[in-house]
Parts: C-alpha cells; sequence; structure tokens
C-alpha cells in the first residue's frame, strides 16, 4: 500500500508553471526524483534559499535577494540613462545583450484600463521621482508594439516633460526579410530609416 | 491553374462532420443536399481559413462537434500564385482558435496575405435595412480583400478604443492616458479610412467597366456626426475635442468605428433599403462579384467565394448569367442550393458535391461527371 499524496501535490505544482502541462509535469517529477542526488535536493535547497530571499527592487522593481538590486546600487550603471521595461524577464533580456550600461525601470504591466492597470499599479509615479533623484538625462522606452505597450509608451512621455525620451527603433529584424514584414512593421522602419 | 484555390480540405468534429477529407480542383464547386445536411457548415469551413470567426460569426467552442466537444480542425490546402500552403486552424474547448501556415505558428490577421475569401450568407439578405454594424463588416472585409493589413488596423483601433471608452465609463480623468489612447486610435483609424477608400475607388472602377447581368451601385460612406476626419492629426484632435461628450455619454461618438455604407440603385436610381428583396440580393451578389473582379484586375488573382443558398433566390435566367459570370472570371466560388437542378446551368464548368446525414453526422461526396445512359 502506497502513499503518493505528496508525489501528486508536487505534479500539481509543478504543472501550474509556465510551459508545463500535466503531462510534461509528470515527466518532470519523475526525473526529478531519479535524480533525487543530483537534482532534486540542489533543486529544492535552492527554492527554499529564493523562496525567503526573492524580492523587488524597491527602487527599480527589479528582482534579486536585496531590498536594493545591484544594477541600482552600482555607482557605474548610474550614467544618467534609465530604460523602462514591461517585466523582469525583459531586463534579462537587454542585461543578456550587455549593451546598456545605465539602470531600468520595470513596470511590471501595461496601462489598460479593460484590465484595471492604471498608472498608479506600474511604479509611474516611482518613476518620475527618480529623474529628480538619479540626475537621469534619458529615459529609453523599451516596450511592446502592441497597442498596450504603445499607448503606455505615449503616457510615460507625457508625463516627462523637458527630459530626452527616446524608444527603441521598430523594424526589420536582423537577418530578416522585407517579404514577410506586415505594413505596420514596413511603416516603422521606413520612418526609422537612417543614413549610411 | 495560376489563381488562387482551395486544393484539399480536411475537417476534423467541425459541427455536424465528424471527418471529412476533400479534394478541389479549382473550378466553381456546387453542394447540394437536403436541409440541414451539413452545407453551410461545410462552407463555414472555408470561410475560417481567413482572419475572424467565419461567415456565421460564431464562438470557437460552437463549432466543436456535438455530444463530444472535443475541440476541432480544419487542415487545407491553398494554391496561389506564389506557391502552396498549408493552413491549420483550431480550437480546443475553452481556448481562442490557433492558427498555422505551412507549419509555423501565426497570427489569425496573417490569413488574409495567404487568401482573399468573401462570402454571402442568408442572413446578409437584410443587410440594407438593418444596423449599420452589418454593413461595415461587409465594408471591412472587401476591404481586407485588397489590403490584407486592414485586418491588424482593425483590430489596434478597435482595442485602443475598447480602452478608452472603459476610462470614459468609470469617468477617469487622467488626460495623459486618454491622448495616449486617442494618439493609437487615430494612427490605425487614419489607416482604416485610406482602406476603405481604397476599396470603395477599385470597386467603384470595376463596376463601371463591366459587363454584367447585375444591377451597379453607387457606394458611399456616411459618419453620423458630421464629416469624419481623415488624417492622423485630424482625428487626434477630434478625438480629443470631444471628450466631453463621450464621457457624457460613455463612449466614444465619433470615428471610423461609425462609418456607414450606402448603396444606391443606378439605374433606378433607389437607395438599397428601398429596393426589393430579391433586388437588394442581386445588388449584394454585384457587389461580391465586382469585388472579384476588382481583385483579379488589381493583383491577378480572383478571391475564392462562397455563396450560402445564392441559386435559390435567383431565376433561371439571373442563375445562368451568374454562372457564366464565375466561370468568366476564374474564381472558385463555392455555392450551397437543396437540389441538384439548381446547377445544372454549371455542368460540367463545375465540380459537384452532395451533402447528406444520418444520425446527425455529414456525408460530403463528389458527385462524378454525370455518365451517359
Ligand atoms: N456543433 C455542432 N455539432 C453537431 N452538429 C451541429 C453543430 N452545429 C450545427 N450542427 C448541425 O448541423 C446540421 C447541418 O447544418 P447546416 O446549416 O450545415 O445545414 P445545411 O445543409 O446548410 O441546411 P439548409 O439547407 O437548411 O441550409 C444542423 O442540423 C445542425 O443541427
Ligand atoms: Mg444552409
Ligand atoms: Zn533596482
Amino acid at each position: 500500500m502506497s502513499d503518493t499524496r505528496d508525489i501528486e501535490l508536487l505534479i500539481d505544482l509543478m504543472a501550474r508553471l509556465p510551459g508545463l502541462g500535466p503531462r510534461s509535469a509528470r515527466r518532470a517529477v519523475l526525473h526529478l526524483i531519479k535524480k533525487r542526488g543530483q537534482v532534486l535536493l540542489p533543486l529544492a535547497d535552492a527554492m527554499h534559499r529564493v523562496g525567503t530571499s526573492a524580492r523587488e527592487c524597491l527602487n527599480c522593481g527589479n528582482i534579486s535577494t536585496r531590498d536594493i538590486c545591484p544594477i541600482c546600487d552600482s555607482e557605474k550603471r548610474g550614467n544618467g540613462q534609465i530604460c523602462v521595461v514591461e517585466d523582469v524577464a525583459d531586463l534579462w533580456a537587454m542585461e543578456r545583450s550587455g549593451v546598456f550600461q545605465g539602470r531600468y525601470h520595470v513596470l511590471g504591466g501595461t496601462l489598460s484600463a479593460l484590465d484595471a492597470v492604471g498608472p498608479e499599479d506600474l511604479r509611474i509615479p516611482r518613476l518620475i521621482d527618480r529623474i529628480a533623484t538619479e540626475n537621469v538625462t534619458e529615459v529609453i522606452l523599451a516596450l511592446g508594439a502592441t497597442v498596450d505597450g504603445q499607448t503606455t509608451a505615449h503616457y510615460i512621455a507625457d508625463r516627462l516633460p523637458g527630459i530626452t525620451v527616446t524608444s527603441l527603433a521598430q523594424g526589420v529584424p536582423v537577418g530578416g526579410e522585407l517579404d514577410y514584414l506586415d505594413d505596420g512593421t514596413i511603416t516603422a522602419a521606413l520612418r526609422a530609416r537612417r543614413a549610411l | 491553374m495560376t489563381g488562387l484555390a482551395l486544393t484539399s480540405l480536411t475537417l476534423s468534429h467541425f459541427r455536424s462532420h465528424r471527418r471529412a477529407v476533400l479534394a478541389f480542383d479549382g473550378r466553381p464547386v456546387a453542394i447540394h443536399g437536403p436541409n440541414g445536411a451539413g452545407k453551410t457548415n461545410l462552407i463555414e469551413a472555408i470561410s475560417l481559413l481567413s482572419p475572424g470567426r467565419g461567415l456565421r460569426r460564431a464562438a470557437p467552442q460552437d463549432l466543436a462537434r456535438r455530444p463530444e466537444a472535443l475541440g476541432w480542425k480544419l487542415v487545407a490546402t491553398l494554391a496561389t500564385p506564389t506557391g502552396a500552403h498549408e493552413i491549420e486552424t483550431w480550437a480546443e474547448p475553452d481556448t481562442a482558435r490557433t492558427v498555422r501556415i505551412d507549419g509555423k505558428a501565426a497570427a489569425q490577421t496573417a490569413l488574409a496575405r495567404v487568401a482573399a475569401i468573401l462570402w454571402l450568407v442568408p442572413a446578409m439578405d437584410r443587410l440594407w435595412i438593418e444596423g449599420a454594424d452589418g454593413r461595415r463588416r461587409f465594408l471591412d472585409r472587401a476591404t481586407m480583400s485588397f489590403l490584407p493589413d486592414h485586418a491588424g488596423a482593425v483590430l489596434d483601433y478597435e482595442k485602443a478604443m475598447r480602452e478608452r471608452n472603459r476610462l470614459l465609463k468609470d469617468m477617469v480623468r487622467d488626460p495623459a492616458w486618454y491622448a495616449a489612447l486617442e494618439g493609437q486610435m487615430a494612427q490605425s483609424g487614419a489607416r482604416i479610412s485610406a482602406n476603405r477608400a481604397t476599396a470603395l475607388a477599385a470597386l467603384a472602377a470595376a463596376q463601371a467597366e463591366a459587363e454584367t447581368a447585375f444591377p451597379a451601385a453607387e457606394l458611399g460612406l456616411t459618419h453620423p456626426e458630421g464629416p469624419l476626419p481623415e488624417t492622423d492629426e485630424a482625428l487626434r484632435s477630434a478625438l480629443s475635442d470631444n471628450r466631453p461628450r463621450d464621457l457624457a455619454a460613455g463612449r466614444t461618438l465619433i470615428g471610423p468605428h461609425r462609418v456607414d455604407l450606402t448603396a444606391h440603385w443606378r439605374a433606378k436610381d433607389m437607395a438599397a433599403a428601398d429596393c426589393s428583396t430579391g433586388e437588394q440580393k442581386a445588388l449584394l451578389i454585384s457587389l461580391i462579384l465586382s469585388n472579384a473582379r476588382a481583385l483579379a484586375a488589381r493583383t491577378g488573382t480572383p478571391p475564392i467565394l462562397l455563396l450560402d443558398e445564392v441559386a435559390a433566390h435567383l431565376d433561371a435566367a439571373r442563375r445562368a448569367a451568374l454562372y457564366d459570370e464565375i466561370c468568366g472570371l476564374g474564381t472558385q466560388a463555392f455555392m450551397t442550393g437543396t437540389g441538384s437542378e439548381l446547377f445544372e446551368a454549371l455542368d460540367a464548368r463545375g465540380q459537384s458535391f452532395v451533402v447528406t446525414e444520418t444520425g446527425g453526422r455529414s456525408t460530403v461526396t463528389e458527385v462524378p461527371p454525370s455518365a451517359p445512359p
């Protein structure tokens, strides 16, 4: 007579992860149990530590294990540029490229009246405060090319008079062929053209 | 075959069709069978190879075969001038419709770039006398056939407008929020107006040049609140100026979402709404044919037409004229009717299918060309 309740619970919890369903969760749990020493126990340990220490940076909304994240804490990153992103995954994507040397501001979403997400829910007042306290000279908006993303971008630009606000260029992806682009993308790319 | 054609179609658990595997050769297709056999269901499936909810405007879960309600799937091959494309579209229970084009996940709006598909269904018989919504949809579908990216502009506009309407209803007073949404609406709204104008001009030109048995119509656009500001800038400032009135109304009162399509029967000098039922139907057929002709002229490729019960409303002479025009255009038209005699005048110029139903399950069979007795 075996009791599998804890294992079932683990499968249920895993199945709630993005990208996993009930089937893949069962496979993952089976794998974890088979690799108890190499994977399961270190994973449980790491999860426990992150679970007790991970928090949002009080300044920018990035996630780290401290109240102020290493990027906000670093003098070097205080170059006067703030890049505004929708969520932490976007911040990580920017960091992977390694080209941006300034700080970030994570909104945690986009403006949407229909989803009851307003400016206060997006740390926009905090962003306005940061302009003065961190001697910001340029705000770079790296928001999605969706209606909500662009509405949020225009809203922020409107609320930051007297400061340089730029947005990431939209257009032809690296390695992309014109043939496959829709007219919105081509229009944006044409508007953002530059001299060679 | 150089134009656009649906060459194969597989329906799985789609309405009354449990499984049907069909092959088409590009000629017009006549589909007959008794009431309730599953003819409209079949062409509804074809209508889902274009963006949106198809010719019945049904929710994805209503398309799943009952009682199983396990979801449904369509797989189609479209031959186009630039090569063949495989379209897969399906919905699982309680999920949105998913689209794959040539094995790659795609947005529904991308379907408009693969094939232009236009339809006439009996529910549209009242198009000219009912609300403006139906006429606007008709106009936008015609526009999308000329300019596939029109679908995206309409979606963006409606999304921004729904957001703005929500602010209006909630009496939010943040001017920057309104301005940001109005900017989005103005940008896509200006594209919508320009696209519609292009489409109307193309339709007018196609009507002027055609020799047809169907009546020509003068088409126009009206806007209930004076002339519609059409440029990005003009629309943006009109929306901004109109905010107090919109706040009072709780919705957006001006914009391309309020535009109506009018039609005037030229030879009779009469508004479409005042014409007889049969005349109104003839007008719609005339517009669909003009649309097909205009597309053929612009792109060299006529659209696929879905004409549900089109034959039933026409006398024998008009029916023959319709088949002649369809064959002349080289468009793959799928037509339904209860009896095969309705398609006699089409004869060997088309393919013939019969749909029957037993125990809530439809069967589709191709009818071989009539052998001599
Ligand atoms: N989700 C569904 N599952 C199973 N059957 C369905 C579903 N939706 C509709 N049906 C059935 O499909 C049948 C055929 O419908 P359809 O409208 O295609 O008939 P038709 O051949 O066009 O008939 P008519 O000549 O009257 O227009 C109807 O009897 C209807 O009950
Ligand atoms: Mg029918
Ligand atoms: Zn930080």
